[in-house]
């Protein structure tokens, strides 16, 4: 990318319980994004996405324990911040938005007041001002009859609008980096289509950095310039959304990609090619690639890779030793069918 | 909001009439003649007759209840059998002294208490929770008239900070004879107070509103102030205005205890007695306080949490 990085993460590690028997849910994770850049984390439930995202304002749960060679963000390391530090970057760098928006919002208090509290905290402002900029917020991501809805309470606004109240506060304190935590999965698929339209229109008008997360390939096709597929704790393969698209060089990108439905497939019969076999759970010891025991390209081989990315195109880098285009030369069939003729990897 | 209000109103006037009928009930079943023992043991039995009738006992027990219930509502009381005195005018003189401890005592339990559970709550599971734990545990189980004993003891009659019984008028009068019994009191309380709280103040820390406003870069205390406490204080209120009934039963003991002239030591003498009416009275005041406490509880989670007031403004 020709953009300078704004945040650059350099072989994060997170880790549940005591050190020699700890569960690793994020393991050996670099990533960098770009000022004004969308990068999208995409995977399943438990490969480390979420936890991935919340490092970057340090934000673990009590039992995990995250390590780092370095987390830069816009030149400080975040790893070396002091408590008061951290608020600050959490305050004014960082904003975040959840994937339950019925949940992240006080339901003892008017939205307003909310977005108002943020804006007086972190942006010290006056009662007044905070009051007419958070009608401002309100306005900015299109909720209808601010006025109204400043007194509104959380259980009166549907998820769609709740989420919106939640990007005006992530964006109230115009942070360099908004990051996004599965923010549609609890919506509706029309509502869905709105808030990413939202998000990347705060993006164009403040030219800020987001980070999305999502298990769903086609939202972050929608919205990402750059992505990062996880899978068991690791990011299997990192670059631009177009060129893993089409080109995905790491079979679990392609089996990924397989599972969605696409719409030259609407009303016929054809069996979606899902992903055999369960990813592997935390505080499995996993020797090699994670996805070894589910992949149709395993060798024996696998078991013993080191998971470092290697450069496979421009700006593309993937975590397993054989190029993509070479897996389709050899002739496999599509990725992980029940009745794959490629060797089983067990 | 307006008609939650009602329907919540119109539940506690039938908690009312139930708490009379059975205050009523239970002294009537109760063994025993009141006037033999007014009259002591040497009364003839035209002597008992000639007094049931000047007090009415002899009237079918309905007349009775329907009098009772009519003293109730005109708030007048009636006469006690044994103090020569109307009900009205023995509980104002008796009923500040009582009301004081209480207040006093739920004061000194919350003092302690708000900031020992949130503290046992987020250091939850670690040696400072568990001496938390210990602690409250020890003072609860310790009955408030040895406690009031042991308070005594040591700050009256030892430190001679404060008096070690009695009851003097005035602002400063009523803290220094109250301060010890509240104590006692508040220590019997306390133990409720925290347990409630630190286990709600838990549930909330663990909230995604709470990991939102952290993400926000808000200070612990901030968040603790401004929608922790909030959103974890409405069990506990409620739990403490059913534990003020219990409180009520625990002032008969330490009104006796550090001689406080109040409605529980007032309570002790009638049944002694056998004051049917004062009992009566007595009774259904105490338990109408709890009833009352517990609407003003309800009221308040309403005023607290808009959630509660849903019915009234259709979701």
């Amino acid at each position: 990318m020709s953009t300078s990085p704004l945040l650059e993460i350099k072989e994060l590690r997170i880790a549940f319980g005591r050190s020699h028997h700890s569960a690793v849910a994020v393991n050996n994770v670099s990533l960098d994004l770009g000022v004004g850049e969308v990068v999208g984390l995409v995977g399943e439930s438990g490969s480390g996405k979420s936890l991935t995202c919340r490092s970057v304002i340090r934000m673990m749960p009590s039992s995990g324990l995250m390590t780092a060679t370095e987390i830069n963000f816009d030149g400080r390391d975040i790893m070396s911040l002091s408590p008061a530090q951290l608020r600050e970057h959490r305050a004014h760098n960082v904003g975040m938005i959840f994937q339950d928006p019925f949940s992240c919002l006080d339901p003892t208090k008017r939205i307003g007041e909310q977005i108002a509290e943020t804006l007086r905290v972190n942006a010290g402002l006056a009662s007044a001002t905070a009051h007419d900029r958070a009608l401002e917020l309100l306005r900015s991501v299109n909720i209808d009859k601010p006025e109204q809805r400043y007194r509104a309470y959380p259980h009166e606004l549907s998820g769609g609008m709740r989420q919106r109240v939640m990007i005006a506060i992530a964006v109230s304190a115009k942070p360099k980096l908004l990051v996004a935590d599965e923010p549609t999965t609890a919506l509706d698929v029309t509502t869905q289509a709105q808030i990413l339209t939202l998000i990347k229109q705060l993006r164009a008008e403040t030219g800020m950095s987001v980070l999305l997360v999502s298990h769903d390939f086609g939202v972050i096709a929608q919205v990402c310039d750059r992505v990062a597929v996880m899978y068991g704790g690791y990011v299997v393969e990192f670059g631009p959304v177009r060129d893993i698209c089409t080109r995905p060089q790491h079979p679990y990108t392609r089996a990924l990609l397989e599972s969605i439905p696409s719409m030259e497939s609407a009303g016929r019969h054809v069996r979606r090619a899902g992903i055999l076999g369960q990813p592997p759970s935390l505080g499995d010891v996993v020797e090699g690639c994670p996805f070894a025991s589910r992949c149709s390209f395993a060798t024996p081989q696998c078991r013993s890779i080191e998971m470092t990315r290697r450069t496979v195109g421009e700006g593309h880098t993937s975590a397993c030793p054989f190029v993509g285009d070479d897996l389709v030369s050899q002739g496999a069939g599509p990725i992980g069918r029940a009745d794959s003729t490629e060797g089983d990897a067990s | 909001m307006l008609s939650y209000v009602g329907r919540r109103v119109g539940i506690s006037l039938v908690q009312l009439v139930g708490l009379a009928l059975m205050a009523f009930i239970l002294i009537h079943l109760a063994p025993g003649n009141e006037v033999r023992t007014m009259l002591g043991s040497r009364a003839t039995p035209a002597q008992v007759r000639a007094v049931s009738n000047s007090l009415g006992l002899n009237r079918p027990l309905v007349t009775q209840f329907f009098t009772f219930i009519g003293h109730l509502l005109t708030v007048h009381f009636g006469q006690s059998f044994t103090f020569n005195q109307s009900i009205s005018s023995l509980i104002s003189e008796r009923a500040l002294p009582s009301a004081a401890l209480i207040g006093y005592g739920t004061l000194v339990a919350l003092v302690l208490g708000v900031p020992l559970a949130i503290t046992g709550a987020l250091r939850a599971g670690k040696p400072l929770d568990h001496g938390i734990r210990i602690f409250t545990t020890v003072s609860f189980a310790m009955p408030t008239f040895w406690s009031g004993l042991v308070l005594a003891l040591i700050f009256a009659l030892k430190l001679h900070w404060l008096p070690v019984s009695g009851y003097t008028g005035g602002f400063v009068g009523i803290v220094r004879s109250l301060t010890l019994p509240a104590i006692a009191l508040g220590l019997s309380l306390l133990a409720v107070v925290v347990r409630t709280l630190r286990s709600s103040v838990r549930q909330v820390l663990s909230t995604e509103y709470v990991e939102a406003a952290q993400a926000r870069g808000f200070s612990t205390p901030r968040v603790l102030a401004k929608h922790v406490v909030r959103n974890a204080i409405m069990p506990t209120v409620t739990v403490l205005a059913v534990n003020v009934g219990f409180l009520i039963g625990g002032t008969v003991v330490l009104e006796q205890v550090f001689q406080i002239p109040g409605l529980g030591s007032l309570l002790f003498q009638a049944v002694e007695q056998r004051d049917y009416p004062l009992v009566e009275t007595l009774a259904v005041l105490s338990g109408g306080v709890v009833v009352l406490l517990n609407l003003l509880a309800d009221l308040l989670q309403a005023v607290v949490d808009p959630r509660v007031r849903l019915g009234a403004q259709g979701g």
